[in-house]
């Protein structure tokens, strides 16, 4: 991207809700910018070290979860809980990392499928915890000294707060040693190892980050939403995030945003036009649509075109 | 006794996914899908035609074949030699394609099989059993045993099981490789309609009810190891009946937990299955 178009981009997210007045289109901004974090997320560890996580859900639940709960139960401020959300879901990735990353291809997908299934089953099972299928309603927004981030607006700017702190968390890994370490391990795993990559020690450190940056986006959703129910666990979280960076790019640091925005805006756009059953169809399809003709996604896509020309 | 039910009809779609993964080396995340498709198609011959029974499984396993057929031909062939990655987001894109086009179709309620078998229990000494289940675990022992002897004992399954030790080889002696693949995909599909037409009746029908079947599925293939299958009919039957204690012991809402835990044990202390000699592809 050039400098021109860089610094435009920045005016027009900081300035966005002056100009998008429709609050519903700011939800749909929003809602953009949380699944922006968890591509981001799910990135990390599908597009950098080429490990594919079908369990991502299960962080952003945990997230979600541990936020709410801290703020109802133990009525903690938001911010430490929003903390510890971060925390307990990057633990668990610490976990999930040192026991599934022996595992490698189909193998280590269904152990994640599997973790994300357990979970899910123990969050409408452990009623004295998580009151069940019923949720947990009443979670609070978030506050800033005096002001509650209650209104769109507000929460817009957080949300855009936490996609810019993902993407340099992100950036800052990716371009340094590690990132290089993750590269190599994704190209030839046995040829980074015989010269010196300790393989599973990168691979549990992308887990972790990766994890803690979905709990983040868990935590998002949960006090934007107000509202935290078993349907966080839902498998179709995990795909929207895998969609979003498959077809954005994986594997680039861009590619997971314009993924998040395309395809948080189109199924509302589809929403518009269809019934939900249409919606998911056409999602479907699509998705076989992107493995076909765009294999590596729209922003090395768009990369290639301007490298062609260019040359 | 009802373990075995289930453990039947979870060997089914267990042969048809470890045959599915061994031999093509993709990860059919749609398997669960043929299921429900072959729930609703034992419906529609049972309530809308007036069919018996076995003629519901019958054309269950047609229509599962043929549209796995169609999706091997048409989706997964240009794919032949992509990574394992790409055929399984194709896999996941079939999956909710199917999922919500039976949707569209059949609507999110579910729906009750009707069966002609009395619903009176059945006394055999100490235990009692439905007609039904009793029936159900009857056909799934016979196809399991026809899908034997279909690998065993036919030109085809042995050209199958040619494919499955080595591709290259198999195809220097005449083997048409890419025939292969779509008679398999198709064979595992119907396997996986057949399970969902006896176990319809056995339960309700609704779009969803793939997602768990196709769980099952993967816990009893890891249970077995990929691609093997006297361990796929094993770990069917032994995923049944630990379900049943499971829900019977420990408490019925984690029943399906126990599939879950099955496939994170098994992966992480003996990632090449319970009954497996050797190493396999992986």
């Amino acid at each position: 991207m050039t400098r021109a178009a860089r610094v435009l981009g920045a005016l027009l997210a900081l300035t966005l809700p002056f100009w998008l007045q429709n609050p519903y289109y700011l939800h749909v901004v929003i809602m953009a910018g949380i699944f922006g974090v968890l591509s981001l997320s799910l990135n990390l560890l599908l597009g950098y070290t080429g490990q594919l996580s079908l369990g991502h859900a299960a962080f952003f639940g945990i997230g979600a979860y541990t936020s709410a709960l801290l703020t109802l139960s133990l009525a903690w401020p938001v911010w430490p809980a929003m903390l510890a959300a971060v925390a307990l879901t990057a633990l668990s990735g610490w976990i999930i990392g040192r026991l599934a990353l022996k595992l490698r291809g189909a193998y280590f997908v269904l152990v994640t499928i599997s973790f994300a299934g357990v979970v899910s089953l123990v969050s409408v099972n452990w009623m004295e915890l998580t009151n069940g299928p019923l949720g947990l309603p009443g979670v609070p927004a978030p506050a800033l000294g005096p002001w509650s981030l209650r209104t769109k607006t507000a929460y817009y700017y957080l949300v855009l707060a936490a996609v810019a702190l993902s993407y340099l968390v992100c950036a800052r890994l990716v371009n340094s040693r590690i990132g290089r370490a993750f590269l190599a391990l994704r190209e030839n795993e046995p040829l980074a190892e015989s010269v010196g990559v300790d393989v599973t020690h990168y691979l549990v450190l992308a887990a972790v980050v990766s994890a803690g940056l979905a709990g983040l986006g868990g935590s998002l959703y949960a006090h934007y939403t107000r509202f935290v129910s078993p349907e966080v666990f839902l498998f179709t979280y995990t795909v929207t995030m895998v969609i979003m960076v498959v077809a954005g790019g994986k594997g680039t640091l861009a590619g997971p945003l314009v993924g998040a925005l395309l395809f948080t805006a189109l199924p509302e756009a589809l929403r518009l036009a269809t019934s939900w059953q249409w919606q998911m169809l056409a999602y479907g399809v699509l998705l076989l649509l992107l493995v076909y003709f765009l294999p590596r996604g729209i922003v090395p896509a768009l990369r290639g075109l301007r490298g062609r020309r260019a040359s | 006794m009802n373990g075995l039910v289930l453990g039947g009809t979870y060997a089914l779609l267990g042969i048809g996914l470890t045959l599915i993964f061994g031999l093509m080396n993709v990860v059919n995340f749609a398997h669960g899908e043929f299921y429900t498709l072959g729930a609703y198609a034992a419906f529609a011959t049972l309530a809308g035609l007036g069919g018996g029974f076995v003629a519901a499984v019958l054309g269950a396993i047609v229509c599962g074949a043929l549209l796995g057929g169609l999706t091997e031909r048409v989706l997964l062939r240009p794919l032949r030699g992509e990574s394992i990655d790409t055929t399984m987001l194709v896999m996941i894109g079939v999956w909710i394609a199917m999922q919500n086009a039976e949707l569209l179709v059949w609507g999110g309620v579910a729906k009750s099989i009707p069966h002609p078998f009395p619903t009176e229990p059945l006394v055999l000494g100490p235990v009692a059993i439905a007609p039904l289940r009793l029936f159900v675990m009857a056909l799934a022992a016979g196809l399991i045993a026809a899908s034997y002897l279909l690998i065993h004992r036919t030109k085809l399954g042995r050209a199958m099981r040619a494919t499955f030790q080595d591709a290259e080889t198999a195809a220097l002696m005449g083997v048409k490789i890419a025939r292969i693949h779509t008679v398999t995909f198709a064979f595992g599909s119907g396997l996986a309609a057949a399970a969902g037409a006896l176990l319809g009746p056995v339960f309700l029908a609704y779009p969803s009810m793939g997602d768990l079947a196709a769980l099952k599925a993967f816990s009893v293939v890891i249970l077995g190891g990929l691609g093997n299958l006297p361990g796929a009919t094993l770990g069917g039957l032994l995923l049944g009946i630990a379900e049943e204690l499971g829900a019977g012991y420990v408490s019925s809402g984690y029943r399906d937990a126990v599939g879950f835990v099955i496939i994170i044990v098994v992966l992480l202390f003996r990632p090449s299955g319970l009954f497996a000699r050797q190493e396999r592809i992986g």
